[in-house]
């Protein structure tokens, strides 16, 4: 390596934005168009879904066969960068516990390849701690996000229907796809045993909503990101526009090292280092937005030592890094043998599921605090690598077209097997809501730098007993409904106390959240209501950290919406100088 | 950008801006990529990726012997039938032999698992497998590839036929070939209109008014 020096840009921004997903994206694109001097740093190289997508890809396409690699764990047609783990960037666990980290290093992070159900939060998820005493409450209503909701759902896009139910809000929807095949045996199954089943809420657009984006072509495929951006990611639908603005100075391949302060302890901008010339950088801004997932903003933090921030910056409060959070997830899945043989047409689809299961029950007729939804999968799905792995665990215990045959096999024999079960699998998975607790935390590793000598995370999650009676709890509803619709359970059915009832661990449902929690209270909460810190006010934090809890819902709409509200909050300061020492 | 035009954009298999580009603004002229583009085709890969997957084709595991061995077994599981072509008809062994370099942890059941059967082809006929008569061969794969009835010494047999199946199977309807066999017709431009009629009649099924009313439909013309 050569000489280090530090380059420091003369150009002062209206606000630096660390990380360009769903919180940074946002940001940008509300600043951008109330015309601030923005730059925008990603961590990760440029994307565009319409240049950079696998999408239409075949399997052949793939040397793997879409098999996952350490590039790509969820598919080598999956449309993060990176994920569990990262060539150079290390992160390490404490006490034997168990966290699983998602990183996308891409514009847009890992909204490229999210699942897009876009659940709003209902009135009950802010005030958890009123209803059964645990967790706290957060510092604003439903009534104060509402409004930033209905922005969203028109911004962006999302199908849905308004069903009036008390805790899963009505929005402003595009009109749901029918449910496939599969679906409407488990509506079937479901309802009858009093668990209801109810069109999907996904942003992606089965009506085209302005010139800039396609309607969705039903390719199945949103999990590789979309070339006509006919869902959403926020590298397609927010940096994109933000850049078109002129207002956005992106910089990628910047992996931000600390926030700098001044002698008042304001945020003056960023240092960071640039992956690809290993240069040391500084941007200054009268404003400092981070965004950089829940997790790396709480690091970043931890990371930003002063004289004015002895303990981090935001941090006297001690909060910072704790709190940390993800859905609970368990799953069950199998066969129906009455699809068996079926006739084939295109049941693609949008990616994702059509119908889902809100949380339907009272929690104070149960042994566990918090509830769960349900996300449901099968079909038809395109074959790729590990296609019906292990048939001969299965393909001897049902008649093939009236004939039982002997487990395994070979030959025109397995063929027939395999044209005979395709597109008869049916799974389901519960996502819950785990109670925030302080001694759930990331904190800084003091042993360990990452290859560009930035201190790591040290994680330390564990689930407690609400998180595991919830999972036996949706064990059994996952059963019941396999059950009632005929099906035979060949997976998640053989689990039990010895394995916390195959609740996944920690941190891999990728929804993280409550590491830098808002509240009115400095001295339990790192943020305000508007999401800036209490003890540096042009700091603001817009991803999953400012969460105070996460609800039984996905949270990137409420990061979406919370993003905007700030951001708005943002303009008006600035407006009226209040930002400035 | 409208639905016809982008889809049309999409069907040509590419992967350039530009030619989703052209194909927005120039609506009378078909979307054509350059050769170069289809073949490359890596826009969607970092350059990491890119990087690994060149030093994995530059790699070669197993030898010409294992191969052949690993083709005919191959072929024995997934034969031409009325329906469909053969595992080697799909390049099934090319595929195999990525893949136990893209994830290692196959290469010792693999190897280990050819030699076990190159043994029993020995001490049961004095030839390697693929020295041995198809009679021979099937009186082998008989013996290890029902796994509920095999006698206690197959099970090594028995793993690795396992192992031997999956791969297969994966090589096999991730292909070209298999896939058309298999009956997946999706990964094209489509509209979702629903179950179609009469698959909705065969099981008993219909969609309720609430969805007939509230859920996309499109024109069936």
């Amino acid at each position: 390596m050569g000489e280090i020096s530090i380059k420091k840009q003369t150009k002062k921004y209206d606000a630096i934005i660390v990380g360009s997903g769903a919180g940074g994206g946002m940001a940008a694109y509300v600043l951008s168009k109330a015309g601030f001097k923005i730059c925008l740093l990603e961590a990760g190289p440029m994307y565009d879904p319409a240049i950079n997508s696998s999408q239409m890809k075949n399997p052949w396409e793939s040397p793997r066969r879409g098999a996952s690699t350490k590039f790509r764990p969820f598919g080598d047609f999956d449309g993060s960068f990176w994920g569990w783990n990262i060539d150079g960037e290390p992160y390490t666990k404490k006490d034997g516990t168990k966290w699983d980290w998602w990183r996308a290093r891409m514009v847009g992070g890992r909204t490229n390849h999210w699942g897009r159900i876009s659940l709003r939060f209902g009135p009950k998820d802010f005030k958890r701690r009123s209803i059964d005493g645990l967790g706290d409450d957060w510092p604003i209503a439903y009534e104060d996000i509402k409004p930033y909701y209905d922005k969203i759902d028109q911004l962006i896009g999302v199908f849905g229907t308004n069903e009036g139910l008390p805790n899963d809000p009505d929005g402003i929807f595009l009109p749901p796809p029918k449910p496939r095949l599969h679906e409407l045996f488990i509506k079937k199954a479901a309802t009858g045993i009093g668990i209801p089943v109810i069109p999907s809420r996904l942003s992606i657009l089965t009506k085209q909503i302005n010139k800039d984006r396609g309607a969705c072509f039903f390719c199945a495929q949103c999990g590789r990101s979309c070339k006509i951006y006919g869902d959403f990611s926020s590298s397609s639908v927010l940096v994109k526009p933000a850049l078109a603005t002129g207002n956005v100075d992106l910089v990628t391949s910047a992996m931000v090292r600390e926030v700098l302060t001044d002698k008042e302890g304001l945020a003056t901008g960023v240092s960071y280092v640039n992956k690809e010339d290993l240069q040391e950088y500084e941007v200054s801004g009268s404003v400092v937005i981070l965004a950089a997932s829940t997790c790396e903003s709480a690091r970043l933090l931890l990371n930003s030592k002063s004289p004015q921030h002895p303990n981090g910056l935001a941090n006297s409060s001690d909060v910072v890094g704790k709190y940390l959070h993800d859905s609970t997830g368990a799953g069950m899945g199998g066969v129906i043998p009455a699809l068996f043989d079926r006739k084939r047409y295109n049941e693609d689809g949008v990616g994702g599921m059509h119908v889902y299961t809100p949380w339907w029950l009272d929690n104070k007729k149960l042994d566990f605090p918090r509830g769960y939804h349900i996300e449901y999968g099968g079909g038809f799905d395109m074959p790729l690598y590990g296609f019906n792995w292990g048939i001969e665990e299965s393909n001897g215990k049902f008649k093939v077209n009236g004939k039982l045959k002997e487990a395994g096999g070979y030959g025109a024999s397995l063929k027939e097997d395999n044209r005979f079960s395709f597109g008869a699998s049916v799974g389901m998975a519960g996502r819950g809501e785990a109670v925030a607790r302080a001694d759930n935390y990331c904190e800084i590793d003091p042993d360990t730098v990452d290859k560009y000598g930035i201190p790591v995370l040290r994680f330390h999650v564990k689930h407690s007993d609400y998180e595991i009676k919830q999972a036996k709890h949706m064990k059994e509803t996952f059963s019941e409904i396999l059950h009632h619709m005929g099906a035979a359970i060949t997976w998640g059915n053989d689990d039990g106390p010895q394995n916390n009832w195959g609740l996944d661990n920690p941190g891999n449902v990728i929804h993280e959240a409550g590491t830098v929690r808002m509240g009115d209270d400095p001295k339990t909460s790192a943020l305000n209501k508007w999401s800036q810190a209490h003890e540096c006010k042009n700091l603001f934090n817009v991803d999953g950290g400012q969460f105070v809890s996460q609800a039984d819902k996905n949270i990137t709409w409420t990061i979406l919406a919370l993003s905007m509200r700030a951001s708005e909050h943002i303009i008006d300061e600035m407006k009226k100088q209040n930002l400035r020492s | 950008m409208d639905r016809r035009k982008s889809i049309k954009a999409l069907m040509v298999g590419a992967v350039s801006t530009g030619i989703l580009v052209e194909a927005c603004k120039q609506e009378d002229k078909p979307a054509v990529a350059p050769k170069e583009v289809i073949a490359e085709n890596v826009a969607d890969r970092m350059p990491e990726e890119i990087a690994f997957n060149k030093k994995l084709e530059a790699e070669k595991f197993f030898n010409d012997a294992e191969m052949a061995t690993i083709t005919v077994l191959a072929d024995i599981i997934i034969p031409k039938d009325a329906v469909s072509g053969s595992a080697s008809d799909a390049k099934v062994s090319e595929f195999i032999e990525f893949i136990v370099k893209d994830q290692p942890e196959h290469q010792t059941p693999m190897r280990g698992g050819l030699r076990w059967l190159d043994l029993q082809s020995l001490k049961r006929f004095e030839k390697p497998f693929t020295g041995l008569g198809s009679g021979q061969q099937l009186e082998i794969v008989d013996d290890i590839a029902y796994p509920n009835k095999a006698t206690p010494e197959n099970k090594p047999g028995v793993s690795f036929f396992n192992l031997m199946r999956n791969l297969t199977m994966s090589g096999f309807y991730t292909s070209e070939i298999g896939v058309k066999d298999i009956g997946y017709i999706g990964n094209r431009p489509n509209q979702w209109n629903g179950v179609p009629d009469d698959v909705l009649k065969q099981y008993d099924l219909s969609y309720s008014e609430k969805e007939l009313k509230e859920c996309i439909s499109f024109d069936k013309s």
